[in-house]
């Protein structure tokens, strides 16, 4: 089992840096309009980067969980033949995904650029998730740890919400362009809701076990807070669609939903540094310091979006790259710290004197991910205050091309603090890279 | 378990249906065609439909509507390969079929919705095109 774990954790790895390295490649054409357009024009680059990125956070998520599953909880997996489907299901998607977008067989929907039939097998392979998930864990384990229900959650709406990422293909949804365009967004919504309940609970899981302490994934606060995250998978992806001529009550709803999350998540982390001893910092040092980095985005994170779920700010800010600071801030600075911090908890369990040559650049890698990820995302904010200026408060609008070319200049330090988040990916991540490797042979 | 299961189901019903019901009628088959255009060159990489979408190029919700714009004017632009703008090939037929797609888009509403009435509870009221 361990070997289709550590495959999960390997591909995952690989689409980060290789995700990483598109990303760059697509932020250079939003400098240099002509550079590779023969070769993979924008309109593929995106997705190439997109769907890469997200692959790195489910494949990474997934073999986390199967491997504290199996070798951390030590649960006997109900069936380790439907985990390897599972892996080649994925492996095949990836490469499908590929070809449809080199050979421009596209789909076009935002995040699910390929062509459509390629949800077919990712369905499948998270159905066997659930299955082998659902047949394992409740059968072995009485009185779940939050982090179970977060995982259990986490893939039982994904199931749900890939199936409805594909409803623009029934007519009655295609003919409604009001009603495809919000169930589409609102899909997107959960969807990243659904990835949170995994990575979230990875990170409630790490805490717990880094801290030896069984009691931090349990307690009322713990749960409610669990309930205040399910409660926004479902109703709280409205934000997206506020502008969006559909019902008022469905913004009404989500407003409310927003204003509750988050709070309870900081709230968790905090008590459990206060707590932890000195000693134990020490043995997980990597993985700790990638927690306490999440703990700070998502600090950055709750202000951006707290504030942007409220519709009178929402109204400015929507469309512009405020929008983007959001998304690139939670799945760079919450999401993948998050990540990185769970495998160097196994990778450090696995091979820690592998590791530990690495010590130096690995810190060094550390420290260039985050500084870079701040300019980052203070470039995005500062480009999305000047098109929100252009949008709302000038009477005499100047041309889209005008108002290009006045954020340029923040692009540029875009590009280059992009370039520094790479380089801090690499020095993080190849180590890593090494030592699965080494490891699963 | 089973009440919150059936409040999902009952709230998903719901948005699918009066949540997202709009006035205005439904697609045509021409433009729905040019949706399936839209779709296959991914043109959601740079562009936005109220303001969701790529941000290279600009959002194409009232394109249509819009002062000095219209459907020659975007017919004019969709072989183009201006700036970022990758060269397409489109023939006369599909050129129609995306500007009829982006027609009746238009005719959905409004974006940016400058004309929305804010409160001081941070609630926005936005402006509908068809009532
Ligand atoms: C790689 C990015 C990219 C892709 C892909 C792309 N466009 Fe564009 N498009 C642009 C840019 C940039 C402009 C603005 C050029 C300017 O005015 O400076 C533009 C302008 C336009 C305009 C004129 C909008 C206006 O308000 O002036 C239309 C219409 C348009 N594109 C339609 C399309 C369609 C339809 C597709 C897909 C078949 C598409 N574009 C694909 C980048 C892109």
């Amino acid at each position: 089992m361990k070997k289709i774990s550590f495959t999960f954790l390997i591909l995952g790895l690989l689409a980060l840096i290789v995700g990483a390295i598109f990303g760059t490649l697509a932020g250079i054409q939003y400098i240099k309009p002509d550079f590779l357009k023969e070769v993979i024009a924008f309109n593929k680059m995106r997705p190439f980067h997109v769907s890469t990125v997200i692959g790195w956070i489910i494949l990474c998520a997934t073999g986390g969980i199967y491997y504290y599953l199996t070798n951390v909880l030590n649960l006997k997996l109900f069936s380790k033949k439907l985990a390897g489907a599972h892996l080649i299901l994925f492996i095949l998607s990836a490469v499908a995904i590929y070809v449809s977008f080199a050979t421009g067989k596209m789909g076009g929907r935002e995040y699910f650029a390929y062509a459509p039939l390629i949800s077919v097998p990712i369905l499948i392979g998270w159905i066997l998730f659930g299955i082998n998930y659902f047949k394992t864990v409740p059968k072995q384990v009485k009185g779940w740890p939050v982090y179970l229900w977060m995982w259990g959650t986490g893939i039982a709406f994904m199931i749900y919400h890939i199936g409805e990422t594909n409803l623009w293909m029934i007519p009655y949804f295609r003919e409604n362009f009001i009603r495809d365009i919000t169930v589409q967004w609102k899909s997107y919504g959960s969807l990243a809701g659904c990835w949170n309940m995994l990575v979230y609970g990875t990170a409630i899981f790490l805490m717990s076990k880094i801290k030896n302490d069984d009691n931090v994934g349990r307690g009322r606060k713990t749960f409610f807070f669990y309930f205040l995250g399910l409660f926004n998978l479902m109703l709280g992806w409205a934000h997206h669609t506020y502008i969006i001529p559909n019902q008022p009550w469905i913004r009404i709803l989500s407003y409310g939903a927003s204003m509750t999350e988050w709070i309870i998540f900081i709230s968790i982390i905090i008590d459990w540094k206060k707590s932890l001893s000195a000693e134990k910092k020490e043995l997980n040092s990597m993985s700790y310091k990638f927690l306490m980095a999440t703990d700070f985005w998502v600090f950055f994170n709750l202000i951006i979006a707290l504030l942007i779920s409220i519709p009178y700010i929402n109204l400015f800010t929507h469309g512009t790259h405020i929008t983007v600071a959001h998304s690139m801030g939670t799945t760079i600075g919450i999401n993948t710290t998050i990540l990185l911090a769970s495998l160097f908890y196994i990778v450090n369990k696995e091979g820690k004197e592998l590791l530990d040559k690495y010590r130096k650049i690995i810190k060094l890698g550390f420290w260039f991910f985050n500084i870079s990820l701040g300019v980052f995302l203070i470039c995005l904010l500062l480009g999305g205050v000047e098109k929100s200026i252009w949008m709302y408060f000038t009477d005499e609008p100047s041309s889209f091309g005008q108002m290009q070319d006045k954020i340029q200049p923040y692009m540029y330090v875009f590009l280059a603090a992009g370039f520094g988040l790479l380089a801090g990916i690499l020095m993080v991540a190849v180590p890593m890279l090494n030592v699965l490797m080494k490891k699963s042979k | 378990m089973i009440s919150l299961v059936i409040m999902f189901v009952i709230y998903n019903t719901v948005v699918y249906t009066q949540g997202t019901s709009n006035e205005t009628p439904k697609m045509s088959e021409q433009a729905i065609k040019g949706e399936q255009l839209y779709q296959e060159n991914n043109c959601t990489a740079c562009h936005q439909f109220y303001g969701l979408g790529g941000y290279l190029g600009p959002d194409l919700t009232n394109v249509i509507s819009q002062k000095n714009k219209g459907p020659a004017y975007v017919k004019a632009f969709l072989n183009s390969g201006i700036k970022t703008m990758p060269k397409f090939n489109f023939t006369e037929e599909e050129k129609d079929a995306l500007t009829q797609f982006l027609t009746e888009v238009d005719q959905t509403g409004y974006y940016p919705n400058k004309d929305a009435e804010t409160s001081a509870s941070g609630w926005v009221g936005i402006k509908y095109k068809n009532r």
